[in-house]
């Protein structure tokens, strides 16, 4: 896709908040674009570099307390005599700060992972997930545990056209939203174009060849880590103020299962393949809800994850640029039986 | 000591369990290269069996545990044929996304069948615990402890003394010459697998009268089964029977002597740490299986 239907994209997306003014369907859109965000850095690891993270969730609910934590502000009793006091900081500070402790996480995680490979990394990163939660879950103190952090503020601006609070509440997050998803996909966009990109997808496809060109394949993977837990930490920031509660349920393992089928749905290692399975597997679950029981719902979830794997391995993409190409091609021949060698490249007209 | 004596005592019938799910997941994983996150779904399965047949149905409560086990098996068979066969031979994140997509059908499945109220499964034994000296067990898990190493001597003998074991044992070894040797290999693996879900499903139908049968309990063991599985040794049918009794130690007296509350996240620690210090597990030389 050219650069200027991109923008033209980005523009008409934009432009949603004028003429979708009802607030569930805009709750929707916000929710899904913050999770094709976590999808987006989803791939970076798994498309790009092969390495499936089950635990990717965490690095979202990491971004999600600290920015909590840093806007609410929370004391910590160290010694009996001493209590560390945080005063509440300014709610953009906070996502500043959860942007920077996931991207550490990651590179914390991505050192430790990525000293294995196949199915024990997704073992390690699972468990690091799992770890993270019970964390949340058990360290009261800090992050009151099941009982939640409240009263999160919010990152709102206020739209001058908007009716109520509430809808401008959801307008100022929707373009947040939008403003961090193009971010996130220029920064992802720049690293596997440039030349450490390519070394990932070369240790992808062959670690040993890759190393042997000389590839400093740990130095890429925990590159691919940390910006990737970055952008979910950004993604779990972006959730909190928006939601404006974060319990430990953020951790679910079942979020890191929905983040994984949007980026295999749509096609991992290509950069709209997220975008894509965000948006099918964003709406998807809300077309079903009045039809079928929650439980139905997601029987079809894990049906549908079944099939694509079984019908559509590399995903939506891949497929319609497939299909998309061979129809082109066949258009031409019929209509201009010699224009191919005319379009084909220098190798296949030399042929 | 009392105490000390208590917690290992605890260790070991827990332990006895993990066993069984681990040595379920090791066998799948070391034979047929399948990450299978539907592992705890059987285990689920068999409680969720023994409350069908034994509470709902009145039938007897060994029996129950009985038929749970053939059922878990004739489901891992099902499931193998339906998802598995077909994707012989593909890499390790294909069969572990078809696994995780069978995972959420089957949870989802059982929570719309029983709904996700907890259910509990009373046991015919006595009330009062058998006290030896100072340390005292329930019967039930007393039970629970025979029953489970019964299953893993089994296992063992099946693996080790019959001729379906050999092939087993030779699929794993080296596929493509135990093939040419005239091993169906597709009989295998659908053997292996409906005997590793049976070892699920037996581990769910012991430990479900215990505690209690919900949907989602399925989600910690699997995790924790991986747990087991990689302090073993991927493939290595005693090193999983061992770091079953390891976790379910480090478990108890994490609750024991550090907080209950953290209780769950030991094994994931237990995990993290072996991965980096000796990823091939704390019993194995090399991968093997038997």
């Amino acid at each position: 896709m050219s650069n200027i239907s991109k923008w033209v994209i980005v523009l008409l997306l934009a432009t949603v908040p004028l003429w979708v003014t009802n607030q569930y369907q805009l709750h929707i859109l916000i929710m899904m674009g913050i999770f094709t965000i976590g999808a987006m850095s989803l791939n970076l690891l798994l498309g790009y570099t092969g390495q499936l993270s089950l635990g990717h969730v965490a690095f979202f609910g990491i971004g999600a307390y600290t920015t909590s934590l840093v806007s609410l502000g929370f004391d910590l009793k160290l010694t009996e005599d001493y209590t560390f006091v945080f005063a509440p900081k300014p709610a953009w500070f906070g996502v500043i700060c959860a942007i920077v402790v996931a991207g550490l996480c990651g590179w914390f995680v991505g050192k430790l992972s990525f000293r294995v490979r196949g199915a024990y990394f997704v073992i390690v990163t699972i468990s690091f997930a799992e770890v993270i939660r019970l964390v949340a879950l058990n360290w009261v103190d800090l992050t009151e545990g099941p009982m939640a952090l409240n009263n999160i503020p919010s990152l709102a601006f206020t739209i001058p056209w908007a009716d109520s609070a509430a809808l401008s509440r959801r307008i100022a997050n929707y373009y947040l939203v939008l403003a961090v998803a193009v971010i996130s996909s220029i920064i992802i966009q720049r690293l596997v174009q440039s030349r450490i990109g390519r070394t990932m997808v070369a240790l992808r496809e062959n670690e040993a060849l890759a190393k042997s060109v000389g590839v400093d394949v740990t130095r890429s993977l925990v590159l691919a880590a940390v910006v990737s837990a970055a952008i979910a930490g950004a993604a779990g920031a972006l959730y909190a103020h928006y939601v404006r509660i974060v319990d430990p349920d953020v951790f679910l393992f079942i979020y890191t299962v929905t983040m994984v089928i949007m980026v295999i749905a749509g096609g991992k290692g290509t950069l709209a393949g997220p975008l894509v399975g965000g948006v099918i597997f964003g709406i998807l679950p809300e077309l079903m809800r009045g039809h079928m029981l929650p439980e139905v719902q997601w029987i079809a979830y894990g049906a549908i994850m079944i099939l694509i794997v079984f019908f559509l391995p590399e995903g939506i993409v891949p497929a319609v640029q497939r299909w998309w190409a061979g129809f082109q091609r066949s258009r031409q021949s019929k209509m201009n039986p010699h224009s191919r060698a005319n379009k084909a490249s220098p190798r296949e007209a030399a042929q | 000591m009392d105490q000390l004596l208590q917690h290992l005592l605890n260790a070991l019938i827990l332990g006895s369990t993990y066993a069984l799910l681990g040595i379920g997941l090791t066998f799948i994983f070391g034979i047929m290269r399948v990450v299978n996150f539907a592992h705890g779904e059987f285990y689920t399965f068999g409680a969720y069996m023994v409350y069908l047949f034994s509470v709902t149905l009145g039938v007897n409560f060994l029996l129950a545990i009985v038929i749970a086990i053939v059922l878990g098996i004739l489901l891992g068979a099902v499931v193998e044929w339906l998802l598995l066969s077909k994707h012989r031979g593909a890499d390790i994140d294909t069969t572990m996304l078809i696994m995780i997509g069978a995972w959420i059908i089957m949870q989802n499945a059982e929570q719309l069948l029983w709904s996700g109220v907890a259910k509990s499964i009373p046991m015919p034994f006595p009330e009062d615990p058998l006290t030896v000296g100072s340390v005292s067990v329930a019967w039930a898990r007393l039970f629970v402890f025979v029953m489970a190493t019964l299953l893993i001597i089994g296992a063992q003998m099946l693996i080790q003394r019959t001729r379906l074991g050999k092939a087993m044992r030779a699929t794993f070894q080296d596929t493509a010459t135990a093939s040419l040797m005239g091993i169906n290999i597709n009989m295998i693996y659908l053997a292996t697998f409906a005997l590793g879900s049976g070892l699920a499903a037996a581990a769910g139908a012991l430990l479900g009268p215990i505690f209690i049968v919900i949907p989602t309990m399925g989600n910690l063991a699997v995790i924790k089964a991986f747990a087991i599985v990689i302090l073993g040794g991927l493939g290595n049918m005693k090193g999983a029977a061992l770091g079953g009794f390891v976790l379910a130690l480090v478990e108890e007296f994490g609750a024991g002597y550090v907080s209950s509350g953290y209780r769950d996240a030991m094994g994931f620690l237990l995990i993290i740490l072996v991965l980096m210090v000796k990823p091939t597990g704390l019993f194995a030389r090399t991968e093997r299986i038997g």
